[in-house]
């Protein structure tokens, strides 16, 4: 019986196999040692093909013993965060012309593909106030490492300071790919305010800063009084939630030199937090030391106009161990569903969209901040998240929000920030509504009474 | 312009995609208290209506290729067949709506396929354990080279070096680099594999790590592979398996068994998942024993039949991404794998290797193969001949098969092959399917002696020409500017040599 996937038949097997002048296909894999062959054994695996049914119910199966927002309530942020995905989205993305498509290598058969990226790459330097966008990376985290590593190549020093507001895990991932080249990150710890202390980043000799925005804690940071104290040599590079950029200023009018961040919020959905999608956006003086793909318009030999990667000796598959970066294969398609999203919300619903976010999540913060023994950790502005501190521990009220209310109430601060093992980080969306944010509030009132 | 104008030339004041939910909560009138330097002026951003973007959007697909619509014989890329039920079975809400911050406890159906998925593919390799991690194949490889790090740095040994083949994939140098290595390449000898003497010489006691491409990038089995790791384990190194080519090996043989210490392998090549027009990928990287305490956190463990996120390994190189990987992708895979099974993979393998074979075969006569030996899953032809006598290169008839309904071979690469078309048909090709596509190299092959200038100024039927990619590289326009563009001068149409020659 044939595959579905694979169609060759037994008589054209025996047809090519003669083509070939061999009798059997085991002949074509002798040129494997045969101690090799003989220890061949595979446990574990299903033996063979199910079918689509059975893959199917067993699948269901698997996603139905996850807890998502389908099915409840949810204030989590910390990263990833619960907004809608325009329905246009699927189906344009899905487009088999879209989704089985190649990197556009040929540029003849791939105009597509390269001027959804050049397009993209134009929102998100419209987005960030910035000249230059590259074509997507693997995802904010390892975006924030890349624009370390490019900062240290850029200015020639070793050591980057990393604020702790700076998501966790994106510190984890930019400590990680420094230690690897011997290079140091240095933690500059947050004031009582939630903000990067100014003094703190002065006049020091380092390759870069690396702040949030907002930060972890949803805090708005002065970025451009944190570029007036930062060394003028040094980087200034911002991890910015793209979301928030309808609202605060862009990065790029406060001096930022590069900005970078996850893009998942702009309709790339969820997912478990991947696919992700990395963006990294640079002054025009940094165009040649970016990572990643680059597409440039072109002409072609009839003089019209389109699309091209460009830059490539920047490129593994070029430079090789002089590249920029090992980078080749990104994320694509999430850039897409980002295009497609930033060009269905528009200039007004880009603006209005961090609007809603913003005053529901105050709407949110305000009445939590009502309830008796509920305080704020931190009094600065913030965007559509914030943390609180509880008069009783995290765990047991998020557990009683899950069995009750069908709400996951928020991320417990304690696991990643000494001295906040009584606080929640809460996020909320334009798609919480306010019948769904009072119930959040009255089961966290009725867990600390 | 290639038909379609840029979605802000598309732009009219007050058009809107969507409505937003409405406020429905009072304003605490925070915002207007902010001062004016935190929020934001303006912003640039088109203002279209739903059915512009559906129409823009849809219209710039029509101006590409894919696997949907026919071949790519693209080496190295197993550009198979993406099955739908894979993305059905990515979309379902359970997975496509689970907050990656989701408690463990809520999560158990996702960790349960992660956990699996790592089991099936460390099986498939011969290997102790697996990451998803990954989101890319570069991104394992590099992963990898922190772990060889961490793993040296531990023993106390100063191994600095890192050897690859010639004829490595470009990431391989690149990862090692970044990693901090020493890269050093090794020549391939004469049959275009690892040559034992050149590699022995270049062994010493600063080499951690040896990369290797099995089959390699000529898509032939490294013959003495048995010999090769065991001097690089006699010299003390560690030994990589650039699993790129996997798709050969699926179901007959195994890297764990050949010796290699650690691998990865690309989801979006050996196990279905879309290739997006450049990506999300995914990689894994399976490891032996030796390596495993340095996995990057966090790691599924099950107790008691609860599945839970640990980050407690002390000698873990840390995380590498923000969550869990591409995980869409690991679904994707974990789909593909079910829909095989074990017989399945195999007959993968079987499929791939006599495709490749067979449609060598038929081309032998016409061009000629740069190591004619039984190869696996791909080949690769030299057009050295035809460009000495006729001037049409590789990169000519790579662009006439645009026109004549295929993609592009991948050119230029290995880069120890003089004008080289790297092919692999994968198993996803029909008889009919491989048949056309050889049908189309022959007939290049008889107008590049009739006709050579119809080939040297090929495509001639796609929505756009060769572009002068010399010129965009020279001033780069990375971004619209509107007017500002539009008001460029237009560029002269590029003279070629071939047409001056004309």
């Amino acid at each position: 019986m044939t595959h579905p996937y694979i169609p060759l038949t037994a008589a054209e097997e025996s047809k090519m196999l003669q083509a070939c002048g061999l009798a059997s296909v085991e002949q074509l894999f002798e040129c494997i040692p045969e101690p090799i062959r003989k220890a061949f054994q595979v446990d574990g695996l299903p033996p063979g093909p199910l079918s689509e049914p059975a893959i199917v119910s067993e699948l269901t199966r698997l996603a139905g013993a996850n807890w998502a927002c389908d099915r409840l309530v949810t204030f989590l942020g910390g990263g990833a965060y619960d907004h809608h995905v325009p329905s246009i989205i699927p189906s344009l993305l899905f487009r088999s012309e879209f989704a089985t498509a190649y990197t556009p290598y040929q540029p003849e058969v791939s105009q597509g593909t390269l001027q959804a990226i050049f397009e993209f790459q134009t929102l998100v330097c419209n987005l960030t106030g910035l000249e230059i966008a590259n074509a997507s990376m693997y995802d904010g985290a390892t975006a924030a490492a890349e624009a370390a590593l490019m900062a240290c190549g850029a200015n020639g020093r070793d050591q980057v300071l990393l604020s702790s507001g700076v998501h966790p895990s994106y510190r984890d991932v930019v400590g990680t790919y420094l230690r690897a080249t011997d290079r140091e990150a240095t933690l500059v710890e947050l004031d009582t305010t939630g903000q990067t202390p100014h003094a703190a980043v002065a006049g020091a000799d380092v390759a870069a800063l690396v702040v949030g925005y907002p930060n972890y804690f949803g805090v708005i940071e002065s970025l451009a009084a944190l570029r007036r104290a930062l060394d003028p040599k040094a980087l200034l590079v911002v991890v910015a939630n793209p979301i928030a950029l309808g609202l605060f200023a862009a990065p790029g009018a406060c001096g930022a030199d590069v900005v970078v961040g996850e893009g998942m919020p702009l309709g790339a959905g969820l997912n478990y937090g991947g696919p992700g999608l990395g963006f990294m956006a640079v002054k025009e003086s940094l165009m040649r030391r970016i990572p990643g793909r680059l597409v440039g318009m072109a002409r072609d030999h009839h003089g019209r106009s389109g699309y091209v990667l460009t830059l490539q000796a920047r490129e593994q598959h070029i430079r090789r161990a002089r590249a920029a970066s090992n980078i080749c294969t990104n994320q694509a398609l999430a850039a897409l569903a980002s295009t497609i999203y930033m060009c269905t919300l528009g200039r007004q619903g880009m603006i209005e969209l961090a609007k809603l976010n913003y005053h529901k999540a105050h709407y949110a913060f305000r009445a939590l901040e009502g309830i008796e023994g509920v305080r704020a950790v931190f009094p600065s502005p913030f965007f559509n998240e914030f943390a609180i501190r509880l008069p009783r521990e995290p765990r047991a009220v998020l557990e009683r929000l899950e069995r009750e209310d069908g709400i996951a109430g928020g991320i417990e601060l304690g696991g990643d920030y000494k001295g906040l093992e009584d606080a929640l980080l809460i996020a909320v969306t334009e798609k919480r509504t306010r019948q769904e944010i009072d119930r959040l509030v009255a089961g966290v009132r009725r867990s600390v009474k | 312009m290639s038909g379609e104008k840029s979605i802000f030339g598309l732009s009219a004041a007050g058009r809107r995609g969507m409505v937003l939910p409405e406020l429905d909560v009072p304003a605490d009138g925070s915002l207007e208290e902010l001062p004016a330097e935190l929020l934001r002026a303006e912003l640039d951003f088109p203002e279209v209506s739903q059915v512009d973007v559906v129409r823009h959007f849809t219209r710039l697909s029509s101006l590409n290729y894919h696997i949907d619509k026919g071949m790519y014989p693209l080496g190295s890329c197993t550009m198979k067949y993406n099955p739908k039920v894979n993305d059905l079975m990515a979309a379902l809400p359970g997975f496509a709506q689970l907050h990656p911050r989701s408690p463990d406890r809520l999560a158990q159906g996702a960790l349960e396929l992660i956990d699996r998925l790592g089991g099936f593919l460390a099986a498939v390799a011969g290997m102790d354990a697996t990451t998803l991690l990954p989101a890319a194949g570069a991104h394992g490889e590099l992963a990898a080279l922190m772990m060889v790090k961490a793993h040296f740095r531990k023993m106390g040994a100063g191994r600095t070096r890192v050897l690859v083949p010639d004829s490595a994939h470009g990431t391989n140098p690149a990862s090692a680099a970044m990693c901090g290595f020493d890269v050093t390449e090794v020549p391939s000898n004469a049959r275009g594999s690892t040559d034992l003497a050149a590699l022995g010489k270049a062994l010493d006691e600063r080499v951690a790590l040896v990369m290797l491409t099995n089959p390699n990038t000529l898509g032939l089995f490294e013959e003495q592979i048995l010999e090769v790791i065991e001097l690089c384990h006699r010299a003390g190194a560690l030994v990589y398996c650039d699993g790129a080519n996997s798709n050969a090996l699926l179901g007959h043989a195994r890297p764990g068994d050949m010796g290699f210490d650690v691998m990865h392998f690309n989801l979006h090549k050996t196990f279905s998942t879309p290739h997006g027009g450049g990506g999300p990928g995914a990689g894994a990287v399976c490891v032996k024993h030796v390596l495993e305490p340095y996995l990057p956190v966090p790691r599924v463990v099950n107790e008691g039949g609860a599945y839970r996120w640990s980050r407690d390994f002390p000698d873990s190189i840390g995380r590498i991404h923000g969550f869990y990987g591409n995980f869409g992708n690991q679904v994707r895979a974990f789909t593909y794998i079910l829909a095989l099974g074990l017989s399945g993979l195999r007959r993968i393998a079987d499929a791939a290797v006599l495709n490749a074979n067979y449609v060598k075969a038929r081309l032998a006569g016409a061009y000629d193969v740069a190591y004619d030996r039984s190869c696996m899953h791909e080949f690769v032809l030299t057009g050295k001949r035809m460009a000495r006598a006729k001037g049409v290169k590789t990169l000519d008839v790579a662009k006439r098969l645009l026109d004549l309904g295929y993609h592009a071979p991948t050119i230029y690469f290995p880069l120890i092959v003089e004008e080289a078309m790297m092919i692999e048909p994968t198993e996803s090709e029909s008889l009919e399917s491989l048949d056309g596509f050889v049908d189309a190299m022959l007939a290049i092959a008889r107008e590049v002696e009739t006709e050579p200038e119809l080939v040297r100024h090929a495509p001639h039927t796609t929505p756009v020409s060769r572009f002068d990619e010399v010129e965009a590289a020279r001033k780069p326009v990375l971004r619209w500017r509107g007017a500002e563009a539009a008001a460029r001068p237009p560029a002269k149409p590029a003279k070629t040599k071939e047409r001056e020659a004309r």
